[in-house]
C-alpha cells in the first residue's frame, strides 16, 4: 500500500475528505462546513444551548433552507446576511457535507409530565409526517428535525410559524389549527418538552 | 522523538493519555517517518489548528507549544467585568486536545529556527518540524502612552489578555464608589476583536446602571468611527444614556472621539489621569487598552513586517518572508478578515486543510472563511456582523464575497435581538467546544 492510499484511508476513517472538492475551483463540502461551526458546532453538532444541531439533516432540507435563508423567505437572525455568501454549488457541497454526518440528540432537561402530554399530542397531530418523534425527515415534505433539536431553537420555529413569518405546508397549517385548538399554546409548550425529552 | 526525548516528554507535564489517544486513533507510522507539526500558541488559531489537522490526518505528529496551562477567551470577558458570568467559564484547558493525540507542552517557545526548522523552548528544549504554525495573538505598543507600561498595567489593566487583568478590572469596578467615572482608551486600528471596547463600555454601562446609577463612562478614542458603530451608538442611547448626535453631552456614557480632543499622549498612574487634546481626565477606574502588534515570539522569528504584523499568503497562512513557517489569528495580516475569535478559527481550518495537503505532496486546497462576531449591549439585546470571504487566486487575496454578511439591521426588533442574545451564548459554547474540545 503506497503511503497516498494509506492517508487516503486516514482520511476517510475520519470521515473528513479533504479532496472531494466539489466542482472545479469551487471549495470541499468539508473546507465549506468548517465555517459553520463556531454556531453549529464541530461536524454540525451544535452543544447549544440555542443554535441548532445540522448534522445528520436530510440533504434537500439543508438545501432548501439554505435557498430560502438566501431569498431572505425564511426569517432569521443572522442566516440570510451568510447564506447570501453561497453558490448553488457550494450549497449542495456543504449540504452533502452535514447530511453524511450523524444527527446526535441534544442532551437536555425537560419536565417528564408535559413530555407525555406532548407525546400524544405529537402522535395525534404531528407523527404522520414527523416520524419517529421527528428524528426522521420526509424529502418530499422538506419535514424539519424535531426530537432531540434545541429547545430554544424549536421555540424561535414555532413562534415564527405562529406569528406568520415563517410559512407553513397545506398539511402543517391544517394539523397545527387543530392541535392548537385543542390544546392551545400549552400545547405547544408540551410538544417542545416532548423533542426534548428525546434520547 | 529526535530532539525531544520521551524522559523529557513526560518532565514536560503531558499526561500519558495524550500517548494513549494517539494509539487508539491510529498512528499510521511507517518507519517514525510520520510529518511534525509544532504549533507555537495555544489561543484560538493555534488550538484550532491543532485540532483540525489531527481530525484531517492522523498519521500528523502535532505539537502544542503554550506558555500557560489554560486560557481565557477574550470573547465574553465583557460579561466577566460586568458580572454576568464568572471568570471561571470563559477558561479552558488543553486535555480536549491531548483527546485528538495532540502533544501539549507548557513552556515558552524562545526562538525558530527557519533554515533548520527547529523550535526552542525556555525550558531548554528544541523541537524539529516539516511545518510550523505560529499563533501568538497579539502585543502591544508600550511606547504608545508614555507612562503606561506593562508594569502600571498591573493595577491600570488593559484586559485584553483575558485572565488576571480581566479579574483585577472586576475588582475595581466592584469596588468604585457610585458616582464614579470609569475612563477608557480604546487602541487605534487594527487592534484584536474590533467591537469589544464599545462591547465593554456597554457591560460596564450595564452594570453601573443596575449597581452605581450615578456613575459615568468617559471614552477617549484616537479614532473617528468603530466597529458597529451606528449599532452601539443606538443601543447605549437606548439603554444607558448617550446622545449620539452630541456624544460629549451629559449622560451615562460620554464618547469623546478623535476630532473632540480623545487622542491620549500620556497617563499619570499615581493620580490616574488620562492627558488628552481636550484634557486631562481623571478617572476613579481607567482602563487603558494599547495600541497592538503581533506577539513576540512572530518579531524574534522575523515574521513581521514594518507594520508590526506578520504577511501571509491566504491561500496557506504561509509566512511570505519564511517558507515552512505559518501564521494564523490575530497576529497574521489577512485583512479584509478583522482580528477576531472567530476569524482566528477559521484561518486555522484553512492553513490545517493547506499544511495537511502539502505534506502529503499535495497542493493547498480551495478555502472558504467565515466571520461572526456577537456583541451583548444588555440582557436581551445582542448584535452581530457576519462575513463570508473567499479567496481570489488571481489577485492573490482573501476578498469578502460580494453581497454577503452584514450587521444586525439598525431597526430594533425586539424578538430577534432576544435571539441573538441567545445564540451569542450557544456561539461561545460552539465554538469553544470547536476549539479545545
Amino acid at each position: 500500500m503506497k503511503r497516498n492510499t494509506l492517508l487516503q484511508a486516514a482520511l476517510l476513517t475520519c470521515g473528513l475528505s479533504l479532496s472531494a472538492a466539489s466542482v472545479a475551483g469551487g471549495a470541499s463540502g468539508a473546507m465549506l462546513a468548517y465555517t459553520c461551526a463556531g454556531c453549529h458546532g464541530t461536524n454540525g453538532v451544535s452543544t447549544g444551548p440555542a443554535g441548532p444541531s445540522i448534522a445528520g439533516f436530510d440533504y434537500d432540507y439543508l438545501v432548501d433552507s439554505m435557498h430560502q435563508f438566501k431569498a431572505g423567505e425564511r426569517r432569521s437572525t443572522i442566516m440570510t446576511r451568510i447564506a447570501k455568501g453561497y453558490t448553488d454549488a457550494d450549497i449542495e457541497a456543504m449540504s452533502k457535507f452535514f447530511a453524511d454526518q450523524k444527527y446526535i440528540l441534544a442532551a437536555q432537561e425537560y419536565d417528564k409530565a408535559a413530555a407525555k402530554r406532548g407525546g400524544k399530542l405529537h402522535k395525534k397531530y404531528c407523527n404522520n409526517c414527523h416520524e419517529d418523534a421527528g428524528t426522521l425527515q420526509d424529502p418530499d415534505e422538506d419535514t424539519g428535525m424535531l426530537g432531540g433539536q434545541w429547545r430554544p431553537y424549536l421555540s424561535y420555529t414555532f413562534a415564527d410559524y405562529q406569528a406568520g413569518e415563517r410559512e407553513m405546508g397545506k398539511k402543517m397549517k391544517k394539523k397545527f389549527k387543530s392541535m392548537h385548538k385543542k390544546a392551545g399554546d400549552k400545547g405547544i409548550a408540551d410538544l417542545l418538552e416532548f423533542y426534548a425529552s428525546q434520547k | 522523538m529526535n530532539d525531544f526525548t520521551r524522559r523529557k516528554f513526560l518532565k514536560a507535564g503531558v499526561a500519558v493519555t495524550a500517548a494513549g489517544a494517539t494509539l487508539s486513533y491510529g498512528s499510521f507510522a511507517i518507519g517514525g517517518s510520520n510529518k511534525k507539526v509544532v504549533i507555537v500558541g495555544g489561543g484560538i488559531g493555534g488550538a484550532t489548528a491543532a485540532k483540525y489537522i489531527r481530525m484531517m490526518d492522523s498519521s500528523v505528529d502535532v505539537t502544542l507549544i503554550e506558555a500557560n496551562k489554560s486560557y481565557y477567551t477574550c470573547f465574553l470577558s465583557n460579561e466577566v467585568l460586568s458580572g454576568e458570568r464568572t471568570l471561571d467559564s470563559i477558561k479552558f484547558g488543553y486535555s480536549g486536545l491531548a483527546k485528538h493525540g495532540v502533544k501539549v507542552v507548557n513552556d515558552v517557545v524562545t526562538g525558530i529556527d527557519a533554515d533548520k526548522r527547529m523550535v526552542k523552548t525556555a525550558g531548554g528544549d528544541s523541537f524539529s518540524y516539516d511545518r510550523c504554525i505560529v499563533a501568538p495573538g497579539v502585543d502591544f505598543k508600550w511606547e504608545a502612552i508614555d507612562g503606561y507600561d506593562a508594569k502600571i498595567a498591573e493595577n491600570t489593566p488593559h484586559a485584553w489578555k483575558a485572565g488576571t487583568q480581566t479579574a483585577t478590572l472586576r475588582k475595581q469596578l466592584k469596588a468604585m464608589k457610585d458616582g464614579g467615572t470609569f475612563v477608557m482608551v480604546p487602541p487605534t486600528n487594527p487592534f484584536r476583536c474590533p467591537p469589544g471596547p464599545y462591547e465593554r463600555v456597554a457591560q460596564i454601562a450595564h452594570y453601573f446602571k443596575h449597581n452605581k446609577p450615578k456613575s459615568s463612562i468617559i471614552i477617549l478614542d484616537p479614532k473617528k468611527k468603530f466597529s458597529k458603530f451606528g449599532l452601539f451608538n443606538a443601543g447605549w442611547a437606548r439603554h444607558y444614556g448617550y446622545d449620539p448626535k452630541n456624544p460629549t453631552a451629559a449622560g451615562m456614557i460620554k464618547w469623546v472621539n478623535s476630532e473632540a480632543g480623545g487622542i491620549v499622549d500620556s497617563y499619570d498612574a499615581a493620580t490616574k489621569t488620562v492627558s488628552a487634546d481636550a484634557g486631562n481626565f481623571k478617572g476613579d477606574v481607567v482602563n487603558i487598552i494599547p495600541p497592538q502588534k503581533a506577539g513576540k515570539i512572530a518579531f524574534i522569528a522575523g515574521l513581521t513586517n514594518d507594520k508590526g504584523w506578520c504577511p501571509i499568503n491566504g491561500k496557506t497562512f504561509e509566512s511570505t518572508i519564511h517558507k515552512n513557517i505559518h501564521v494564523v489569528g490575530d497576529s497574521c495580516v489577512a485583512a479584509p478578515m478583522p482580528k477576531s475569535g472567530y476569524a482566528a478559527n477559521s484561518e486555522a481550518k484553512v492553513c490545517a486543510a493547506a499544511v495537511v495537503a502539502l505534506l502529503q505532496g499535495g497542493s493547498a486546497p480551495t478555502p472558504a472563511y467565515v466571520n461572526t462576531c456577537y456583541s451583548i449591549i444588555a440582557p436581551g439585546d445582542a448584535i452581530s456582523v457576519a462575513m463570508v470571504y473567499s479567496y481570489d487566486e488571481s489577485a492573490g487575496k482573501i476578498i469578502k464575497v460580494k453581497g454577503s454578511g452584514g450587521l444586525t439591521p439598525g431597526k430594533f426588533d425586539a424578538v430577534l435581538r432576544e435571539r441573538e442574545h441567545q445564540y451569542t451564548y450557544s456561539w461561545f459554547n460552539n465554538i469553544t467546544s470547536d476549539t479545545f474540545n
